[in-house]
């Protein structure tokens, strides 16, 4: 199956847009009528065909648009990858856990060579074919973990483990849900989740961590988060907060179900072999409330999630404001019927809306 | 002496204690303001003689009561800046066994603490004693400006010119807190500034 | 499941390398590559011992870029409970057997400016995989190895050979002896020191180092317990609902695992914590063995460590 990319755009006149087949394998990421948080991890090897988890680095038709869209960012500002000096030697593990994963994974996108320490890389959809030295830094135009996460969808934060923590000491990081790289490296995993709220106090972090500190290799991890965000605007920073925030406001009755997105992090973790160091790819998907809606079940779920969400946490996502008009939308998709349990949409099974 | 309670928050944030003297093969003290007492009340004869102090006054007058203390070296400057190159090189110099001791402000000790973990202290080993001015050095996430000595909440980024909230979110590494947009969302509303801690 | 994840392999080589040690090279059954790891990791190896399975974690001393063998170094204990007399009784080449994927519980601080590593006897054997890491990678390292002799000293001569200046030999019995305080004395800001040995040379070089005024997390150490051998006990396991029977020669670990109830494990040493159990109820006194748990929490009777920790009275209820 070859994937057609999409000729779109995350910024400007947002041509974004989700293909039928997109929006069938979106990741929604409540699995029951409400949320709360957990640390809901679960094993990463694979999943049902065609859905998100089944490779372990999805590529899917917004890849080149988004490669595109990170090279923008980074031309504006390159501190939104960083790696400090002693995790070199974890860009080259993760630069090998992506090639290796992605050339056998879709054979027919991209192309590893290796003889010893000669490399070639071929990326079809991007149209680069670099011959170059495993571990040899000079041998790349950019160090071996920028080199690839230009390369890869979602964000990419590798975790340096030591003292029983994790310590975020690289990181590409332009589609990120309002944190700073730049702000945040060199924090361990208590400090950089230090704004979450609620979630210390129930200890989520305490158990989260330690679940992490134990991955292993062969044995990678994976979880959903969630947030909302107008527009289907990647690069919501804070450093550029300022420019955006205003898109909040522009929301009205009229264009809700296309301006509003719910977007979706799937998180995945993998111990790296030669630096012990764990990475935690973050890859941002993003759905309009109207596409959404075309599955039944999705439509009532989020109703639910959305009205029972605490506050805090609606605050700290950033739509507290924008709520009620939200809810206004999606009761409409609202009839009151039961829903499966778990996250696929069953379009066979679930009913259709009742009013 | 006056030492102000930080009230609680969340964990990035740091949290200061009361100096204590260490066994080490030798001490370095970098301090600011009234800093100053709080190596007066924890100094030894005998840390002293392996002590070594890095004092910016500020226009306070406690220079010769810390040179009373009869450390190994002293040094008084005007300013963090001019001090900074005399701490590099202090730490190069450093051996394993050093004891790294900061008071003062949360500006200064958050600078000193950084040149030490890049020399190779991890920040927790380094003890650290608030003392003096509350203020606060913050960044600003926009244009990464630094403004020293933030007193109140929203302020007007020195570089930039953005309203911007004090966020209690602290980077070692920038030795700065952030400061955000106050009015992104809505402009021109911006709250009328009162002390941090008020 | 627990534990890491298996690879079947073939064992390719045996080398006794003198009295005690003897070393052990694996490949892989298929013939394809193994994983990579980083200095420092470890890998659990299963043995069929008759009726009893016993996993024993060794270091791996290989190179870890090289995938396409693994070697261990093996010390036989004597007075243990038979793990490292059956590795040098009864694995002979050409055996098939299976090992875990590679676990690091030991592994390099790589903001270090200086590695300072301290060795006694077969806790060599990390530090001979970390060093090759080091060389590859340009790192800054200095090792001091305490042997108890000459004939016993175990790779002495490939280290002295391949590194004449960063690596100092100490023989027991001509009374040479680490002069620690010496050499701790002096290393420039950002050493970390490293220390695998027996348990009274880790403490040793602990104490003294945090007597100096070391930071704790300039300290690295790692002992591997073997399980103790120890009086029977009967325990209840609330969660499965059987009461089972701990033998002299067994852990408490593979008691339960051998009873078929699953229960979670990684260095099966007393120091990744993996296997912490809740105690639920008990009369009698805990034999704490790790080093995981804190000393309150030994102390608290609310915790135990099933892989190396035993325990002796009347009754033991465990939420397991």
């Amino acid at each position: 199956m070859t994937i057609q990319f999409n000729d779109e755009t995350f910024r400007d006149d947002y041509s974004f847009y989700n293909s039928e087949r997109a929006i069938k394998r979106f990741p929604f990421p409540f699995h029951e009528d409400s949320y709360m948080y957990s640390v809901n991890m679960e094993q990463h090897r694979g999943g049902p065909m065609d859905s998100v988890y089944e490779k372990r680095f999805d590529v899917d038709e917004h890849y080149v648009a988004e490669m595109k869209d990170r090279a923008m960012v980074l031309a504006d500002d390159p501190l939104r990858c960083q790696s400090l000096p002693h995790m070199t030697l974890a860009g080259w593990d993760l630069l090998e856990l992506i090639m290796v994963s992605k050339s056998e994974d879709y054979p027919d996108l991209f192309e590893l060579h290796r003889d010893g320490n000669k490399w070639r890389w071929v990326n079809k959809p991007l149209g680069i074919d670099d011959t170059f030295t495993f571990l040899d830094d000079t041998t790349l135009p950019y160090g071996p973990m920028e080199y690839i996460t230009r390369q890869a969808q979602g964000d990419f934060c590798v975790l340096d483990q030591r003292d029983d923590n994790l310590w975020m000491d690289a990181g590409m990081v332009t589609t990120q849900a309002d944190w700073s790289l730049d702000f945040d490296i060199g924090m361990n995993f208590f400090e950089w989740h230090a704004p979450v709220p609620l979630a210390h106090e129930k200890g989520i972090f305490v158990r989260a961590l330690k679940f992490l500190l134990n991955i292993q290799q062969g044995a990678p991890a994976r979880r959903l988060n969630w947030t909302m965000t107008v527009n289907p605007l990647l690069d919501t920073s804070p450093e550029n907060y300022h420019k955006w925030g205003i898109q909040k406001t522009t929301l009205t009755p009229e264009n809700i179900g296309t301006k509003q997105h719910l977007r979706v992090e799937l998180q995945t973790f993998f111990r790296l072999p030669r630096s012990n160091a764990l990475v935690f790819p973050i890859r941002c998907y993003l759905c309009s409330f109207q596409d959404l809606m075309t599955a039944p079940k999705w439509g009532r779920r989020l109703h639910r999630v959305i009205r029972d969400l605490p506050v805090e946490l609606a605050t700290y996502k950033g739509f507290i404001d924008n709520r009620p008009m939200m809810l206004d939308y999606l009761s409409q998709f609202d009839d009151g019927l039961p829903t499966s349990p778990g996250i696929w949409p069953d379009l066979d099974t679930e009913p259709s809306l009742q009013k | 002496m006056s030492k102000f309670t930080f009230p609680e928050s969340i964990r990035s944030r740091p949290v200061y204690g009361t100096l204590e003297p260490r066994a080490g093969s030798a001490h370095l003290f970098i301090a600011d303001t009234e800093g100053a007492e709080a190596i007066i009340a924890m100094a030894t004869p005998e840390i002293m003689a392996k002590g070594h102090i890095i004092y910016i006054a500020k226009g306070t007058d406690y220079e010769a009561q810390l040179r009373a203390l009869n450390p190994a070296s002293f040094y008084a400057g005007p300013s963090y800046g001019a001090a900074e190159q005399r701490i590099h090189k202090t730490l190069a110099d450093a051996k394993m066994g050093l004891q790294v001791y900061l008071t003062g402000t949360e500006g200064l000790m958050g600078q000193a603490q950084n040149a030490a973990m890049q020399a190779g202290v991890p920040h927790t080993a380094i003890q650290t004693e608030h003392r003096g001015s509350t203020a606060r050095r913050m960044q600003c996430v926009h244009c990464k400006g630094i403004t020293e000595d933030v007193a109140t909440d929203p302020f007007v980024c020195s570089h930039c010119g953005l309203n911007l909230f004090v966020r209690d979110h602290y980077s070692r590494r920038l030795a700065a807190y952030q400061g955000v947009c106050i009015d992104a969302e809505d402009p021109g509303n911006v709250p009328a500034p009162k002390g941090i801690y008020e | 499941m627990s534990g890491a994840e298996k690879i079947a392999v073939i064992v390719t080589d045996i080398v006794p390398l003198n009295d005690l040690v003897t070393r052990f090279e694996f490949k892989p059954i298929d013939g394809g590559l193994l994983p990579t790891f980083s200095g420092g990791a470890h890998t659990v190896v299963e043995m069929q011992d008759g009726d009893i399975t016993r996993l024993n974690p060794y270091s791996l001393m290989s190179d870890p870029m090289d995938q396409t063998a693994y070697a261990i170094s093996v010390r036989r204990d004597d007075e243990g409970r038979g793990g490292s007399l059956f590795m040098h009784r009864n694995v002979k080449v050409g055996d098939k057997m299976t090992i875990s994927y590679p676990v690091n519980l030991f592994s390099l601080d790589l903001r270090a400016k200086k590695h300072l590593f301290l060795a006694g006897g077969i806790g060599i054997t990390p530090f001979l995989a970390q060093i090759k890491q080091l060389e590859r990678l340009g790192g800054n390292w200095e090792l001091h190895y305490a042997c108890r002799s000459e004939s016993l000293g175990s790779y002495v001569d490939e280290l002295t050979s391949h590194h004449p200046n960063e690596t100092h030999i100490y023989y027991d019995d001509q009374d040479q002896k680490i002069d620690l305080l010496n050499l701790l004395d002096g290393q420039p800001l950002g050493t970390h020191v490293y220390v695998c040995g027996p348990k009274g040379m880790i403490n040793w070089v602990r104490q003294t180092a945090e007597g100096e005024g070391w930071p704790r997390e300039a300290i690295h150490y790692e002992e591997f317990l073997a399980p103790q051998p120890g009086k029977p006990f009967e325990v209840k396991l609330a969660v499965s609902n059987k009461v089972i029977q701990v033998g002299e020669n067994e852990s408490l670990l593979e008691a339960i695992e051998r009873e078929g109830v699953d229960a979670p494990y990684l260095c099966r040493g007393g120091a990744c914590g993996q296997c912490e159990t809740r105690v639920i109820d008990y009369t009698g006194n805990f034999i704490h063995r790790d080093h995981w748990l804190e000393d309150d929490e030994h102390a608290s009777g609310e915790k135990i460590m099933p892989c190396v920790s035993r325990f002796e009275g009347k009754t033991l209820v465990l939420d397991r």
